[in-house]
């Protein structure tokens, strides 16, 4: 009885999923641009987008449709010419900075590079004291 | 025995203590969208099925407000949204629907089956105005005024207890 509800708990979660498989892939989901250094330099900005769907992957790393429909707007968008910055702004300007891997300063993010050098500092300050009254 | 010693001690208790109050917390996965308050961006799209008409950014310039619904067959909440959706239409909402990577018989079939709340479907296989209005998922509600910009987002299949905030909604934005 277990078994047969796991089974059909199961079938629920692949039903959409193979459903959603009934579409080809968008025509630069899978495909890399023809141009080796425009290909690259897509690719560097797809490992730093994150998957809204599958939210601990990058765009470049998930199977999910809406991936690779966000990889064929960073491929087709490069070839154009649009520099990856430009596709970043676009995708933050909609998203915020949520869908970006890349880490900036900001004043919400300042303390995440501030206490690490603080800390270090705290410990020297300790070291030295330390060492300073041995002597 | 020095008291500092323990400063460490609590230290690591209160960080522990806030890890588990975090891990009690439900974890929201919504990414709002941040084009609220924004013009829609220029769009065309194709109609979703023979016998409808497609939609474009210009269509919601015309001084009505409408509810965009980010849609698709392949989505079950959306068959749970159905009823509502047409609810809203029948208390005077217009809904223009976007269907995400869809086939025209897979959309005639779903309306067949669910009603079609619909004044207008586009087909949007690339999910393009999806990612230009910053929607991340289906199903998803955007209100749009008579001016073409996006007031409100609703997130995930709407509800009964979200028709009357749809509504208001779209007598604020008229």
């Amino acid at each position: 009885m277990t078994r047969a509800l796991a089974f059909a708990a199961a079938l629920v979660v692949a039903l959409p999923v193979a459903a959603q498989q009934t579409m080809p892939p968008a025509p630069f989901a899978y495909r890399q641009l023809e141009n080796p250094a425009q290909e690259q330099a897509a690719q560097e900005l797809m490992e730093t987008l994150r998957c809204l769907k599958c939210q601990s992957q990058s765009i470049a790393d998930s199977d999910a449709p809406m991936a690779g429909d966000m990889r064929h707007q960073v491929r087709t968008r490069i070839a154009a010419g649009e520099s990856p910055d430009q596709i970043r702004d676009w995708l933050t300007k909609r998203y915020g900075d949520y869908v970006s891997y890349k880490p900036t300063v900001s004043t919400t993010t300042w303390p995440l590079f501030a206490i690490p050098l603080l800390l270090v500092l705290l410990a020297g300050a300790i070291l030295l004291r330390r060492f300073g009254r041995r002597k | 025995m020095n008291w500092r010693l323990w400063i460490p001690l609590f230290a690591f208790a209160a960080f522990l203590g806030l890890a588990a109050y975090q891990l009690t917390q439900p974890k929201d996965e919504f990414v709002e969208s941040r084009m609220v308050g924004e013009s829609l961006p220029y769009f065309e799209l194709p109609p979703a099925m023979a016998g409808v008409d497609g939609i474009g950014s210009a269509d919601f310039a015309d001084g009505q407000p409408r509810l965009l619904n980010i849609w698709a067959s392949w989505c079950l909440p959306c068959i749970a949204e159905a009823p509502h959706l047409e609810n809203l239409k029948r208390q005077g909402a217009d809904i223009v629907g976007v269907a995400i990577r869809d086939r025209p018989e897979d959309v005639a079939r779903f309306l067949a089956q669910h009603g079609n709340p619909y004044s207008r479907i586009g087909r949007d296989d690339l999910s393009e105005v999806q990612l230009a209005i910053g929607s991340s998922g289906v199903p998803e509600t955007f209100v749009i005024d008579g001016q073409g910009v996006i007031r409100y987002q609703h997130i995930g299949d709407v509800r009964a207890s979200d028709v009357p905030v749809l509504l208001a909604e779209l007598e604020k934005a008229r």
